[in-house]
């Protein structure tokens, strides 16, 4: 009965909730959704701050519109995906959702975001279809599209006069969109896939791929592995005296918040990505040393991703005076936006997705240094967009 | 097995209490009982092995699952597929998962049963996780939600989630309903005979193997059943709805509200989600309070919620000890 | 496959197969003699290689950690059996799967709380941090190889200990007749204590064992509870010498699987399982004794 009681007060608690009439002028309600627990808690929270920090700098608004957060720690578990979604688009009634890091959740926000008309802004999961065959005027993308670093290091790969290559990833979306993008360039410039491996996700045994990788002999290997998988491949890599023998490329997620684990292994790893450490733009020093004076430690790449997310709303809010009503005003402004963001100035695509340079960066220290442009201005093709 | 005056009056109550809802409450809170009438539904199936066949399974979700891919992969990707070849379409597919699945795991007993029902739902999960049969990991949409017409005319749209509100709750009592019926029956009777005696229903001469995996085979269809709407509710179906933790949830339902008493299962559902509702709202640890809420539950409330009330009667003294032997 | 490749495929499975046994083993022995389904026993491997993540750099000796990880693992084992477990003896599995499926998310939270989300490494001990040159390309860690050697010690000992010694005549008459073994004078609830501290202690100290070369990260304790689970069904029940067959078949299917059959390899060693259910429901070694 005691239940009863509870669930009683409850949803009556969310009736008089509901029934408050909402205070939609000049201000933004927005709902992050993003994994504050489990694997990529870490990365939650810098897209968190970054986002925060740039919201802080405005005084608490974007484009005139003070901005109110609605959180939900989304667990990266897509089967939750579509409900903390809705939570806070049908209970909270947020202007704009944010988030996330996992590709699997993101495609659930999206789902909601289309049925219900929400604004969405992708600070970091970076399925191709999002900004692809999915493309829509409500969906932004501030970080990038498993295609575009793939693709940027295919054609560092080629340039750097290696033919023949082994590619070996998770077995998921993400992993076999990123060898996708990887074959296009490296085979356009000449080069031979030589065998494309895949092991389960997120099995991190790799010892049987490493002899075959040794018995295969490559000029070069190409991988794709994040987090935890990325910190044992470095280290096993090294361990199975391959390091030396065959070099070793991979998007620039192999050696991002993983370089203290992988220690030596991972020194001198080459790998492409749209940030990079030692960047020589003076919006990134005034970044860093805004964020290192806000939270006590180095940003990172999320952080740029969260940060850009607030610049771009901002821009786009600016252009209709914080009137988050004025839906086709403030779309097309975003869309037009140039965004002087840490990594560099970007725009957006049709399709919404960033146009921006990969740089070429080398592991020293604990550091991924930036050595030079793999790829300027790359743009997502979009395939498939209809917009 | 026949429900006391009390409790059917309760659930009179709850049903329409229930009916009542959408009159009340936004569309967010709509959706949120939906869910959970969907769990319930899922949690009753499961309640027919667990509670009534004596099997614990612990890969459950598999049925689900199955049933969930079955819809958006037979449906047309562009066009609005009909919910009356659809649904049995996806309860067979779940059926006949459980039918073959079953046919390997009831092969094995008590410890063994829940291990093997555990392995082999963690197959299913990586035939939808590593094939292109389903979007792999990052699964797939249903993009348009079936149609359910009759006589040319679209008496419920799905589109709506009132609409879709009310069909789960009746489709929830309908299988609250059948199942009573059914356990009510014969063979309903041979199924409790076997969980409380395997070894005296063998000698007496039946067919243990066929009762259980016809129970099997049915439970599996019900939780396909949930799957569907659960796929239909969501538009969105992924390979996590499969997972180990997933199986392990509706046990928790099942045994938080009691197992054996069917309604104690639906109860259970509400009471789950509802507090990793709650609990998520106050904390992000969550799980930290949730376990420790199971873990206290399994040590000093082993009947679950159900047994609420009569622990309080004996309590009063007004009710002697019950005789555990038979099932409740 | 060339031969040389075959070869030291052989060693990929056979090693990965041996630490999986070591985890197992303890699985297989709470159940088999206590008649307990753990479900947390994973949560024990991920606890152990965070104590040897925790511990090293605390100590900077990873034998230091080993050592003192052990005793840790063997007092939490002693505690939660007195707290949690002994309580369980008696009630139906259902109970145990909900219990010690709280206590995942349990241990996963705290682990969340004290240590954090992040992915660590645990350095090797300079020691034993080179490769073994096997062919022109390949080499194979030293660590690796050690790591083997150890699981085959441990084996070993747990074998005499089971087989020859009083106390695991203790076990094996326990795990028979409870209530005989009682009567004649023994403390049984002493001996099922001993055997979940040791359960713990081993897949504790499979995760320390593993962590320099697997690296230590959030849920890595489910993916390894599943597999183990794998072991202990084709094993049989309770029978160590099982899950050590069982553990190397797995190891090797998985091992080749991934080589032969890239496109079926996260199915590989389920469809090994159902195969061995179909031809032996009970597992290999059906109750032939620990």
């Amino acid at each position: 009965m005691t239940r009863l009681a509870l669930t009683l007060a409850y949803l009556l608690g969310a009736t008089a909730l509901a029934a408050t009439p909402a205070l939609a002028q000049n201000r933004l309600k927005v709902g992050l959704m993003l994994p504050y627990t489990g694997t990529y808690a870490r990365l939650g929270d810098a897209i968190t701050n970054g986002f925060k920090l740039a919201v802080d700098e405005n005084g608490g608004q974007l484009g005139g519109a003070r901005v109110e957060y609605f959180t939900v720690d989304d667990e990266s578990n897509p089967a939750k995906g579509p409900e903390n979604a809705s939570l806070l688009v049908k209970r909270d009634k947020v202007d704009v959702l944010v988030g996330t890091v996992h590709s699997g959740v993101a495609l659930a926000m999206y789902k909601v975001a289309r049925d219900t008309g929400a604004l969405l802004v992708i600070p970091n999961a970076g399925a191709d279809e999002l900004t692809g065959p999915l493309c829509a005027p409500n969906v932004f993308r501030t970080s990038f599209s498993a295609w575009q670093p793939s693709y940027a290091t295919g054609k560092v790969v080629a340039d750097r006069g290696h033919r023949k290559v082994v590619t070996l990833t998770w077995k998921y979306s993400f992993g076999e969109q990123s060898v996708r993008g990887f074959k296009e360039a490296f085979e356009n410039a000449g080069g031979e896939v030589l065998k494309e491996m895949y092991l389960p996700f997120p099995h991190v045994e790799f010892q049987s791929y490493l002899t075959e990788i040794a018995a295969l002999k490559p000029d070069a290997v190409y991988v794709f592995f994040a987090g935890g998988g990325a910190v044992k491949f470095v280290k096993d890599y090294a361990a199975a005296g391959l390091k030396d023998r065959i070099p070793l490329y991979g998007l620039g997620f192999l050696t991002e918040g993983t370089l203290d684990a992988q220690g030596d292994a991972a020194q001198g790893l080459l790998t492409a990505l749209h940030y990079a450490d030692g960047l020589d733009i003076p919006k990134d020093r005034a970044f860093r040393a805004a964020y290192r004076k806000a939270y006590g430690e180095e940003p990172d790449v999320y952080a740029v991703q969260g940060y850009d997310a607030a610049q771009l709303l901002h821009a786009g809010l600016q252009a209709v005076g914080g009137d988050v009503s004025r839906r086709d005003a403030l779309v097309k402004a975003m869309e037009n936006a140039s965004i002087e963001s840490p990594r560099g100035t970007f725009t957006l695509s049709k399709a919404h997705n960033p146009i921006q340079d990969f740089y070429l960066r080398q592991v020293v220290g604990n550091q991924n240094k930036v050595i030079g442009v793999a790829a300027a201005k790359l743009a997502d093709p979009a395939r498939g967009c209809r917009m | 097995m026949r429900s006391t005056r009390p409790v059917r009056a309760f659930l009179v109550a709850a049903v329409t209490l229930l009916a009542l809802v959408p009159l009340v409450t936004s569309e967010f809170y709509h959706e949120l009982l939906t869910k959970i009438m969907i769990m319930a539904i899922f949690a009753m199936s499961l309640d027919l092995l667990v509670g009534f066949t004596g099997l614990v399974s612990f890969g459950h979700a598999a049925f689900f699952g199955v049933a969930a891919y079955a819809l958006i992969l037979v449906a047309p990707q562009y066009q609005a597929a009909s919910l009356w070849w659809t649904l049995p379409a996806a309860m067979l597919s779940a059926a006949l998962a459980a039918l073959v699945i079953g046919l390997f795991v009831l092969r094995t007993r008590g410890i063994y049963f829940i291990m093997v029902t555990l392995a082999f739902a963690q197959m299913v999960y990586f035939v939808f996780h590593d094939t292109p049969l389903g979007g792999g990991s990052d699964g797939v949409y249903l993009y348009f939600r079936p149609t359910v017409t009759f006589a040319g005319l679209e008496i419920i749209r799905l589109d709506d989630t009132s609409h879709f509100y009310y069909l789960v709750l009746v489709l929830m009592v309908t299988v609250y309903a059948l199942l009573r019926t059914l356990l009510r029956s014969p063979f309903g009777h041979a199924l409790m005979g076997i969980k409380a005696n395997v070894h005296r229903m063998r000698a007496l001469g039946f067919p243990v193997f066929r009762y259980q995996l016809a129970s099997f085979t049915l439970a599996g269809a019900l939780a396909g059943l949930a799957g569907y709407l659960s796929a239909c509710q969501y538009g969105f179906v992924n390979p996590e709805i499969v997972s180990w933790h997933e199986s392990g949830n509706v046990l928790l339902m099942v045994i938080l509200g009691g197992q054996g008493t069917l309604h104690g299962a639906a109860a259970g559902a509400f009471a789950f989600v509802l507090l990793q509702h709650l609990l998520a709202t106050v904390t992000e640890h969550w799980q930290l309070p949730l376990g420790a809420a199971i873990v206290l539950l399994v040590l000093f409330l082993p009947g679950g919620l159900a047994s609420i009330p009569q622990r309080f009667r004996r309590l009063l003294g007004t009710e002697s000890e019950p005789a555990d032997v038979e099932p409740r | 496959m060339d031969l040389v490749s075959f070869l030291i495929q052989l060693l990929n499975g056979v090693q990965y197969g041996l630490l999986l046994f070591l985890v197992a083993s303890g699985l297989t022995l709470t159940f088999g003699i206590m008649g307990i389904i753990n479900l947390a026993h994973g949560s024990f491997y991920m606890m152990g290689a965070y104590m040897a993540f925790t511990l090293t750099s605390l100590t900077g000796s990873l034998a230091l950690a080993l050592l003192l990880g052990v005793f840790l693992s063997i007092a939490l084992g002693v505690a939660l059996e007195w707290a949690l477990f002994r309580h369980l003896y008696h009630r139906d599995h259902l109970e145990q799967v909900l219990l010690t499926y709280g206590l995942i998310l349990i241990f996963e939270e705290l682990r969340s709380i004290i240590v954090g989300n992040d992915v660590h490494g645990v350095p090797i001990p300079g020691l034993l941090d080179h490769s073994i040159p096997l062919t022109d390309t390949l080499s194979y860690p030293v660590y690796r190889l050690l790591m083997s050697a150890v699981c085959l010690l441990i084996a070993g000992a747990m074998y005499v200990l089971i087989q020859r010694s009083r106390l695991g005549m203790m076990i094996r008459a326990g795990a028979s007749n409870r209530e005989m073994v009682q009567s004649l004078g023994i403390n049984i609830g002493l001996v099922y204590r001993l055997v979940f501290a040791l359960g713990v202690a081993l897949a504790a100290f499979a995760g320390m064992l593993a962590a320099p070369v697997t690296s230590v990260f959030p849920n890595m304790g489910s993916q390894v509870l599943i597999i183990c689970f794998v072991v202990v069904v084709i094993g049989g029940i309770g029978s160590v010498w099982g899950a050590f067959v069982a553990a190397l078949l797995i190891g090797l299917a998985d091992t080749f699987g991934k080589v032969l059959f890239p496109d079926l390899a996260g199915i590989t060693i389920y469809l090994l399982m159902a195969a061995i259910l179909l031809w032996r429901p009970e597992g290999l070694t059906r109750r032939a004794g620990p």
